[in-house]
């Protein structure tokens, strides 16, 4: 199973749905991992689809049990890459010599929907017309307030900020421009008195 | 009247202090011996002489102290001044609007001079005179939005109108009550209130968005809203809240009086010509509680709002740890005489 | 609050005949001073004292925002109207007084845009002269499909082209010329922002072909305002005071609520921007809903009205008035 049912939370936290084909010139997809599983559906859902799809799609963990059925896809462009910000450039690319119509696909994790909604909005892609589908780890990525770094694939709650060290807890308020939740100081009023780190959703 | 203007500081020895000018003045929140979310909006007109609701920005004893203090917090951190690139437009609004109106309500201490788009600006109080084009960015020192601002006390936002919402694209901000510009800019309205408990069931933001969506030109609203803290620190910000944090643990009974500090908001609400975005300013008055409780009407009041307030407020408003003590303190300035109506002392 | 926005007292300064249906008009401030400055693509809303009725019509500014001399609107002739036109055609002469609203934007260009994308058709051109103004002095990118009946009748027509020959494309309805908007639509770089201002007609086809060819509805932006039509007189109580008026048949709802003294509040008297939005407390019949305002939920469940253009056929209804 790797679909997650995130509870209902405040407004700034984002909120996915299901990948449905809408009408476009173009269909650019961008998933890691799980989210695979999303594009899959997607192509089953709409026949002809994949034939004007460029995917950009990172496996992480998942090795080639993915990649080899999105090949079988045969979309027009397909890209298999390392990590987001390998793949970061293209997608890039993709978005600039894209024209209005182009159709915005993202799945799997929080923090490479984030960081590719980001990239889309950045190329005039209203954010309301970006469709998500959450798959595979609830990892979260985190902007400290405080040094501002950013800590990727957060699973416990509170952390250690990977560039300040301070113990943050981990907040539902999210902003679309940083792609990150916030993460702030647990133990400001009381220095040393840090709960102990439970996972997320647990 | 002539202001005085004091020299004195918000952060480490906190010299910070109200004149008795500054204390009759202060714009008391609460018109009831109770509080409760509500969109208390009015039109921002002039109002009693004196009062903070007088001037379309109030200039008063702390402005000069509040400018260095500005200046110091972007010093260690430029992030609290931000304006994404649609809004460079709204910035010269601003300009505009907070020079005319410097100009027309304080004419002893600011002067507009304008010959078409050539205008020539006199600061006193800081020793400020800049010549520059209006609408060409190359003229001024900085941003527009930036260049005023650093000019004007009180956080400012600006919010950009569309897709039936209000969107942070710009802001100042270095005297808030906790929440990070640099996080929630391109938020729209309802995300960057995210975090207020219980208002968003309330309706609140709907209300008050709809309201903010057909606000006019020439026609500004107001509001008050507050909050606690600790010493007369301007800058409670969430990016220095490891630092200033702890200073919620030095209460004790016999500083109470001296140390919490009332934060009150006068935010105010202007539609902007040129860019039809809005302007948010959020001037933020401080007064320790020693000197609430030398109004009567104000001491047996917030004694009554603080004591009732619902447990979700006060921990959002961040004062919940010290709620008894404070309470405590206040309770002996409520004899449980009734308070009149309104917000001014009797 | 008090209804509609801040007013101007302003004296007639110019009237033009532009061609044979369209005037435009010039207004100065009465007592000198200067004019609000505005965005492209507002509004002011012109009172005119026509007998002892009042007319109050939303017309689009159409002079440079930064001119604070003078506002200019122009105005079609409709002979099918209510009358607003026509008194602003027959009656309006330099020199008379008239009051104007401060300007109104419900219009807006979106200042993100990394290009703005211009439909108009006919007297729909107007807003769009603003805005082009605006753009041009800072440098936005922008480019016009203008569709006139006849070269004769495209108000504006020539000297924007001669003025931006690049952006600026002219289509003659009696040369059988049309916009090839799917072609165009197609075209268009990420960031483009779509505007569309005209008769009804066009302005539904060019949002469904928008949609077809997958544009958001955030970039896709249009103003059209509803003129009030006639309909058959009905009876209207406040809920307040029990007071019972009756709305005329060339008269709507909010006209008539202001005729009896009523403090309704107001922006676009157009079904577009809200601000009238007026409870029912009590309804037996059914509504005539015209507006672009309430959902198709609030229109059926019959709680709400928009009395600037949504009338009434029944026994009786009660409003929170």
């Amino acid at each position: 199973m790797t679909r997650f049912q995130f509870p209902k939370s405040i407004a700034s936290r984002p909120v996915y749905g299901r990948l449905t084909a809408r009408p476009g010139s173009a269909h650019l997809m961008v998933a890691d991992a799980e989210g695979a599983e999303a594009l899959l559906d997607l192509a089953a859902a709409a026949p002809g689809l994949m034939e004007r799809a460029h995917v950009i799609y990172l496996p992480k963990t998942t090795g080639a049990t993915y990649a080899r059925r999105l090949e079988t896809l045969s979309p027009a462009q397909l890209y298999i890459g390392p990590s987001y910000p390998a793949a970061e450039p293209r997608l890039r690319k993709a978005l600039s010599d894209a024209h209005m119509g182009l159709q915005v696909y993202l799945a799997g994790t929080e923090g490479l929907m984030g960081q590719a909604m980001r990239e889309a909005i950045e190329a005039g892609i209203p954010a309301g017309a970006i469709q998500t589908e959450h798959r595979g780890s609830v990892a979260r990525r985190m902007q400290c307030v405080h040094c501002k770094g950013i800590t990727e694939d957060v699973t416990t709650d509170p952390f250690v900020c990977a560039h300040c060290g301070l113990n943050l807890f981990v907040r539902d308020h999210y902003s679309r421009r940083m792609a990150a939740f916030q993460g702030v100081c647990i133990d400001a009023e009381d220095p040393g008195d840090v709960p102990p780190s439970k996972e997320l959703y647990s | 009247m002539t202001i005085q203007f004091k020299d004195e500081t918000f952060h480490d020895d906190y010299t910070f202090r109200n004149s008795p000018w500054a204390i009759q003045r202060f714009p008391f929140p609460f018109h009831e011996d109770s509080y409760m979310y509500s969109v208390n909006l009015e039109p921002h007109l002039s109002l009693r002489p004196g009062s903070v609701f007088e001037k379309t920005f109030d200039v008063d004893e702390h402005y000069i102290s509040e400018m260095k203090d500005r200046a110091r917090v972007l010093a260690n951190d430029p992030l609290r001044c931000q304006s994404l690139p649609h809004m460079t437009l709204a910035g010269w609004d601003l300009v505009e609007l907070i020079m005319e109106a410097k100009a027309r309500d304080y004419p002893d201490l600011f002067e507009l001079h304008r010959d078409g788009d050539h205008w020539h600006w006199i600061n006193k109080p800081l020793g400020i005179e800049q010549r520059f084009t209006f609408l060409d960015d190359s003229t001024l020192p900085c941003g527009p939005m930036e260049y005023i601002t650093r000019q004007a006390q009180g956080d400012f936002a600006l919010l950009d109108q569309r897709e039936e919402n209000l969107w942070m694209d710009a802001g100042m901000v270095t005297t808030q009550a906790d929440w990070s510009l640099d996080f929630d800019i391109g938020m729209n309205f309802y995300e960057w209130h995210a975090p207020v408990p219980l208002a968003h069931e309330m309706g609140v933001f709907q209300r008050a968005l709809k309201f903010l969506l057909n606000l006019q030109q020439g026609a500004p609203y107001r509001r008050l809203n507050w909050t606690m803290t600790v010493n007369p620190l301007l800058d409670t910000s969430p990016e220095n809240y490891h630092k200033w944090g702890v200073q919620k643990t030095e209460l004790t009974p016999e500083n109470v009086g001296q140390k919490q500090y009332l934060r009150v908001e006068l935010q105010s609400f202007f539609r902007l010509p040129r860019s039809n975005a809005l302007v948010f300013p959020i001037r933020c008055y401080l007064i320790r509680l020693e000197d609430v409780v030398s109004v009567p009407k104000w001491g047996r009041r917030l004694h009554r709002v603080l004591r009732d307030l619902p447990v979700e407020l006060a921990t959002y408003k961040g004062f919940i740890r010290n709620r008894p003590m404070i309470v405590d303190f206040l309770s002996a300035y409520d004899d449980g005489a009734p308070t009149s109506p309104g917000i001014f002392p009797d | 609050m008090s209804a509609g926005t801040r007013k101007i007292d302003v004296t007639v300064t110019d009237v033009v005949e532009v061609n044979e249906l369209v005037k435009r008009f010039r207004f100065e401030r009465s007592d000198g001073g200067e004019m609000p400055t505005f965005s492209g693509g507002a509004h002011t809303v012109v009172e005119m004292r026509d007998g002892d009725v009042t007319r109050l019509n939303p017309y689009s500014l159409m002079s440079d925002p930064r001119d604070r001399r003078a506002f200019t609107i122009s105005v079609r002739r409709d002979e099918a109207g209510r009358g607003g036109s026509l008194y602003m055609h027959r009656q309006v002469r330099i020199g008379d007084r008239m009051v104007l609203s401060y300007p109104v934007n419900l219009f807006a260009l979106d200042l993100r845009a990394k290009k703005h994308l211009m439909i108009a058709g006919g007297i729909g051109i107007t807003p769009f002269l603003a805005q082009i103004k605006q753009l041009s002095a800072t440098g936005g990118r922008f480019e016009l499909h203008y569709s006139v009946r006849t070269a004769a009748l495209g108000s504006y027509a020539g000297e924007l082209a001669g003025r931006f020959p690049a952006n600026v494309h002219v289509y003659h309805d009696d040369q059988s010329q049309v916009i090839d908007l799917a072609r165009l639509l197609d075209g268009q770089p990420l960031g483009t922002h779509l505007y569309v201002c005209g008769p009804k007609g066009m302005i539904d086809w060019v949002i469904r072909t928008a949609t077809d060819h997958g544009w958001p509805a955030e970039a896709v932006h249009y103003e059209e305002f509803l003129a009030p039509q006639s309909g058959k007189p009905f009876e209207v109580t406040l809920a307040s005071t029990g007071r019972v008026i009756t709305v005329g048949e060339h008269q709507s709802m909010l006209e008539a609520l202001e005729a009896a003294g009523v403090d309704a509040p107001y922006l676009c008297r157009g079904g577009a921007c809200g601000q009238c939005e007026t409870d029912v407390v009590r309804h037996e019949g059914h509504f005539i809903h015209r507006d672009h305002w309430l959902t198709d939920d609030q229109k059926t469940c019959g709680k709400k009205i928009m009395p600037c253009v949504s009338r009434f056929e029944g026994k009786s209804l009660v409003i929170d008035r």
